[in-house]
């Protein structure tokens, strides 16, 4: 039981950053229908940026854990978010209009062009950083002496991804630039006539987008305590996987498929190999679109003619 | 969209100084700082302001060239720049083109009989040639876009492999047993999707071959894990060995043996499978299944009002471009005589689809082309490993801008209806359809 509970509070923690890059495919999903092949790499930059934002900002003496945080946050969003800007611009907005494999392969170019621009700005080896927020709480201690750990980073990403989905939440329920995507969503052309800037508004997608899979590269590094420039691929097919499950196009959809895949993939490997955690994920992927094409909170699809 | 007046030097600087100040923002920290970890596991960085410098350089001045170059070629200006002489004069050498490459293949071991380097490069491509035109089939025709290609050129490859060396059974006995298996697990992939359409696809077919990826890395007992399987037999002439002992092949004929006839033999068997895989694939093309394929890829939705059996046409296209990639993946094991994992990762199901997409979905000649462009330009690039997918991603990238229907050609229906025809308005009063 205390082993479960364990597993149960890892596979949260990992569920939570799998959820926040499962937004970003979502968002685009429903807005242009399009898989931004190049999402997981994405959120690889954002961890390498928040890596070498932390370094110079303890080189040049911060030693503050909540300013650190704070900066390393914002900076890594504020980058990450121009490169889901840059790539929409550059590989899909002259796409839009054209015939449905191009964005995707353009996406897939687009991958392999962040996976080895990564590769040769910052070399091909792992970069671990030295625990940066230490220390936890012992929840249950049972006679065998199996403990119960509640360590402050697992509370931290968890608390940051609530407070940002609530953020994220009220930015498309409540806002303009909420109500212009969901316009968008419905109907491209509709919205245009009705004065909605389409261009701007999938720019801010993007945007919205690369900067949450920021938030979970930054939670991402400080909860394995490392980077490699391959991270992005097995991270990103599982986050799609979440956003599938979760029913492609809803947002809440996207944190429970998120929080599902993160538990599966934590007690799989807790109850029967770790090697084939990652097969487990995306067989689950495979089922899920076959039974549930919809996923779980998501709408049926129409066929248009 | 309609025409752009002329921008004036001012608006073409200020694009270039807003592209520049976007890519100081984006490298500052990815280029600026280069981060390394000491041999203690502490983490080290230095700064690389002159890379840093010289890259946005090449932003603000590549920004102005290509302001420039639009503003003088006009948004669809490309066409107009050659004339329509030399384009007819292409499109007739393009007559001759395909039966040129094909006496130039047959002869190629004649030309480049003491050079082993082209004759390698020559199999390389020729391998590559047979992916892309077994690939053609599921996405050039039929339009079910498959990320996880490479999955069938795995299974083929061990199939031969662990025949061969469990088993020794010989090359000749294994190939068909290879595509089969294969084609059986096309089949096997083809089932679960058959539903899925489009990008829905393409996630679970790459899914699909990340699971063989993993599963042939993780079943250590069966494929050897990621130390692979090694000591596989190279092919024989049905039997005859094409080595050095008495028996083979050079000891028979009398003739002094040399390590190059088995590579001329290997080019052989690797161009008859080639042309098998574009023979079968343009006679399926001319029968009912192929039109089918094609139907599909067009519309799915009126081929099922039409009547047309989906469910079929997606197997027979998933378990036909399978099968050729099973063949190719024997062929793989027995030149290499090693495999491993790592020569099956989702780069190489993207390099093969890049062949495919770029030579123009379905056209048999634009695949072989686009095969001997990528493989020759990979082969330049051979000298910077790490630049070299960057490169790749890059060129996908520009092409997918440039000309998404592929850079050669593409394949329009065989069948197909130029001229709409006018319908009696007796025929579509409401009600009567």
């Amino acid at each position: 039981m205390d082993y479960f509970a364990q597993q149960l509070i890892n596979g949260l923690v990992l569920g939570s950053i799998y959820g926040l890059i499962a937004i970003g495919y979502t968002m685009v999903y429903g807005i242009v229908g399009m898989i931004n092949f190049a999402h997981g790499d994405i959120f690889m930059i954002g961890g390498f940026i928040a890596l070498i934002t932390f370094l110079i900002l303890i080189s040049i003496g911060v030693t503050a854990v909540p300013v650190i945080l704070l900066v390393v946050l914002l900076v890594s969003m504020a980058i990450t978010a121009l490169y889901g800007w840059t790539i929409e611009r550059i590989a899909y907005r002259p796409l839009r209009h054209s015939f449905r494999l191009a964005p995707m392969l353009s996406a897939i170019g687009m991958s392999f062009v962040l996976t080895n621009y990564s590769q040769v700005a910052q070399g091909a080896r792992v970069k671990p950083i030295p625990p940066f927020i230490t220390g936890g709480y012992t929840l249950h201690e049972s006679p065998e002496g199996f403990v119960i750990q509640l360590s402050n980073i697992q509370i931290m990403v968890v608390i940051i991804t609530i407070v940002l989905l609530a953020i994220f939440t009220w930015l498309v329920s409540r806002t303009r630039l909420g109500r212009d995507m969901r316009a968008c969503e419905q109907d491209q052309t509709m919205a245009a006539l009705l004065g909605v800037n389409v261009d701007r508004t999938i720019s801010m997608t993007f945007v919205i987008g690369a900067a949450l899979a920021a938030v979970a590269g930054l939670m991402y590094l400080l909860y394995y305590g490392l980077v490699d420039f391959f991270m992005g691929f097995v991270a990103g097919i599982k986050a799609f996987t979440a956003a599938v499950l979760g029913g492609i196009g809803s947002l809440p959809g996207a944190m429970l498929g998120g929080l599902a895949i993160g538990l599966i993939e934590t007690f799989w490997s807790a109850y029967f190999s770790v090697e084939y955690k990652d097969v487990a994920a995306f067989s689950i992927l495979i089922v899920v679109l076959i039974f549930m094409p919809t996923g779980l909170l998501g709408r049926p699809e129409v066929e248009k003619v | 969209m309609p025409a752009k007046p002329r921008a004036g030097i001012l608006s073409i600087l200020k694009t270039a100084v807003i592209n520049a100040t976007v890519a100081v923002v984006l490298f500052s920290l990815m280029v600026g700082i280069r981060t390394e970890a000491g041999s203690d596991g502490q983490l080290t960085y230095w700064t690389r302001f002159g890379e840093l410098a010289s890259l946005v350089a090449v932003v603000f001045g590549g920004s102005i060239v290509i302001e420039l170059l639009r503003q003088w070629i006009g948004p669809s200006g490309a066409e107009r720049l050659v004339p329509p002489a030399v384009q007819s004069g292409i499109t007739f050498l393009g007559r001759f083109l395909a039966p040129a490459l094909l006496i130039f293949a047959l002869l190629m071991p004649v030309i480049f009989y003491d050079q082993r380097y082209i004759l390698d490069l020559g199999i390389l491509v020729l391998t590559y040639v047979m992916l892309g035109w077994g690939l053609n089939v599921v996405v050039g025709l039929a339009g079910l876009l498959d990320l996880g290609y490479v999955a069938f050129y795995a299974v083929g490859a061990y199939s031969y492999g662990l025949l061969a060396t469990n088993f020794g059974w010989s090359f000749w006995v294994c190939l068909p047993l290879a595509g089969m298996l294969a084609a059986l697990w096309g089949v096997m992939l083809g089932f679960p999707v058959l539903r899925l359409r489009g990008d829905y696809l393409a996630i679970v077919t790459l899914a699909f071959g990340e699971i063989i990826r993993l599963v042939i890395i993780n079943w250590q007992d069966l494929t050897g894990g990621p130390n692979g399987v090694s000591g596989i037999p190279r092919p024989t002439l049905f039997g005859i060995p094409l080595d050095s002992s008495d028996d083979g092949l050079a000891a028979k004929l009398g003739i002094e043996y040399s390590p190059t006839h088995r590579i001329v033999f290997l080019f052989y068997v690797i161009l008859a499978l080639a042309l098998l895989t574009n023979w079968v694939t343009i006679r399926l093309r001319r029968l009912p299944i192929g039109r089918a394929w094609e139907a599909l890829r067009e519309d799915e939705v009126a081929c099922r009002a039409l009547g047309i059996n989906t469910t079929t046409t997606k197997l027979t296209a998933f378990a036909t471009g399978a099968m050729f990639g099973g063949f190719a993946g024997a062929f793989f094991a027995t030149r290499q005589g090693f495999i491993s994992p790592e020569s099956f990762t989702f780069q190489e199901s993207a390099l093969v689809l890049a062949i495919v997409v770029l030579g123009g979905m379905g056209s048999q000649l634009g695949v072989a082309l686009a095969a001997l462009t990528m493989i020759g330009g990979f082969e330049l690039f051979r000298g910077l490993e790490t630049y070299r997918m960057l490169v790749f991603g890059m060129a996908m990238v520009l092409i997918m801008i440039w000309r998404p229907r592929g850079l050669i050609g593409h394949r329009a229906p065989t069948v197909y209806l130029t001229k709409a025809q006018a319908i009696s308005s007796d025929l579509v009063k409401e009600g009567h359809g």
